[in-house]
């Protein structure tokens, strides 16, 4: 890996490196939480807010954080800014704190913010790990708040809430996708998102680990 | 640098001064956010009386609607009679039922609703007229499948008639217990009896596989069985004599002279 430039670092995680589509971590919070767009905001500012300052935190501290009981420490880290992002929720947004349950309790299992404080914050300087934080955040919103789009849009016919194709219950025209309100739905999306992101950056594409061997003739079964 | 690090005493040093730092700001936020949180908390549950209720708009000021249109009063379970004991606006039920000084041990049997411990006093929410309400909201609360669930239901006047059921704290699965919420679900509540005749003094109400017929039924939760036990369970228990039975049988004997036309009305027309 090249040298860590502030700009690069806030950048490359959104569409060369993002976290969902090319490390393909985090996947289960944004199955859960992209059925409506503000939710997916919150998320999305919850996430930046702790994967920036958790490896901030982390990297303050990483020449003295003992290798043996490492882990540990990023989590009790991570652990305390969820605890404190909870309860900022709870406090003033109440409504979308019962809406997100317990997904916020669960961003401290995102491996997302566990891998940007391992693998970027034990070994760089707290200014560039903060902005390596806020980048992985912003990568892992952007397919939340493109998911989140597809979901609500077609879903229910609204975008952040307000009615854009009248659903055909409340007297309009169209016809609610209720499969796109359910978590599979986010998978095929996050999926046609993966194939059009290494579309663009054919470097994503991963080399086969292994050849598939061709199907047989009929005539070598028989 | 590495080795030093790797010593037990700096192991030691570095875990207890995390621990510290950490735990002081996770405490920090708890207690500087909670009166923000209980305040949020406090108008959630009067959105859900109000809802409950079908008083409930989008956008409405919460705060003053309930004070102009909702009476809490406090109830004694075992006599069905009001009190004045207790300040109904600062009267904690939940509270009262762990202390044994204020509550009661349920045995096994008439334990349905997965309690283990009732309070002897609740308060119950009255809508219009405190002698003669046009709703009366209770507050019930049992076990679900995976944990505690606490809610309201209204009653009409006539303490037999459902006007709706909500939940404001549950940890049921979500598309499947959860949709306890559904307003969908919710909405068939409206005109619901709970008890199968006047005499009866037994909750009939219950969830039913495969449609309700009887207007004492309703329908169950799809994919949720056990969630569908437990808010039938704990209707059957907060609405039987060991809940508030007692306090219900008031409005269900007192028939006012209008309402006794309508409900001779009512038998002989189910007599035909």
């Amino acid at each position: 890996m090249s040298a860590a430039t502030p700009k690069g670092v806030l950048t490359t995680p959104i569409f060369k490196n993002n976290p969902i589509a090319l490390q393909i971590l985090g996947i289960c919070s944004a199955l859960a939480v992209t059925t409506s767009m503000s939710v997916s905001l919150v998320m999305t500012m919850a996430v930046i807010f702790v994967t920036a300052f958790s490896s901030m935190f982390v990297s303050l501290i990483r020449n003295h954080i003992p290798s043996s009981i490492r882990i540990i420490v990023q989590m009790t880290i991570i652990a305390s800014l969820v605890i404190v992002v909870d309860q900022i929720l709870k406090a003033f947004a109440y409504e979308m704190s019962k809406q997100l349950s317990v997904f916020v309790g669960l961003i401290i299992t995102n491996c997302i913010v566990m891998g940007r404080a391992e693998g970027f914050a034990m070994t760089n300087p707290p200014q560039l790990a903060f902005l390596d934080g806020v980048g992985n955040g912003l990568g892992y919103g952007f397919i939340l708040m493109t998911v989140g789009f597809v979901r609500e849009l077609l879903g229910a016919g609204s975008v952040f809430g307000f009615t854009v194709l009248q659903p055909i219950q409340d007297g309009g025209w169209y016809v609610p996708n209720g499969l796109l309100l359910l978590p599979p739905s986010a998978f095929f999306i996050i999926g046609l998102i993966i194939w059009a992101l290494r579309e663009t950056h054919p470097e994503q594409v991963e080399e086969n680990e292994f050849k598939m061997k061709e199907n047989s003739q009929p005539k070598e079964a028989v | 640098m590495a080795q030093s690090n790797n010593s037990i005493k700096k192991i030691l040093t570095v875990a207890f001064a995390l621990c510290i730092v950490c735990s002081v700001i996770v405490s920090t936020a708890a207690v500087a956010l909670r009166p923000l949180q209980q305040l949020n908390q406090e108008l959630d549950r009067k959105t859900n009386i109000l809802s409950v209720a079908n008083l409930y708009e989008e956008g409405m000021d919460v705060e003053s609607r309930f004070e102009e249109t909702i009476t809490p009063r406090v109830v004694d379970l075992r006599s069905g009679e009001y009190t004045d004991e207790f300040d109904p606006d600062t009267y904690n039920a939940f509270e009262a039922a762990s202390d044994p000084a204020s509550s009661r041990t349920l045995s096994g049997d008439q334990d349905i609703a997965g309690l283990s411990r009732q309070e002897n006093f609740s308060t119950v929410y009255l809508v219009g007229e405190a002698d003669d309400p046009e709703q009366i909201i209770l507050p019930i609360r049992g076990q679900g499948l995976w944990g505690l669930m606490r809610g309201y239901v209204s009653l009409k006047g006539d303490g037999n008639t459902f006007v709706g059921i909500t939940y404001y704290e549950h940890s049921e699965t979500p598309g499947l217990g959860a949709e306890v919420n559904n307003p969908r679900w919710q909405a068939q509540w409206e005109g619901k009896k709970i008890f199968a005749d006047d005499e009866a003094v037994a909750p009939a109400i219950s969830l039913v596989k495969g449609g309700a017929s009887e207007a004492t039924e309703v329908d169950a939760l799809s994919g949720a069985t056990l969630t569908s036990r437990g808010v039938t369970n704990m209707l059957q228990f907060w609405l039987s004599p060991e809940g508030f039975g007692e306090y219900l049988a008031r409005f269900r004997d007192e028939v006012s002279p209008g309402e006794a036309e309508d409900a001779d009305v009512e038998l002989e027309s189910e007599g035909a």
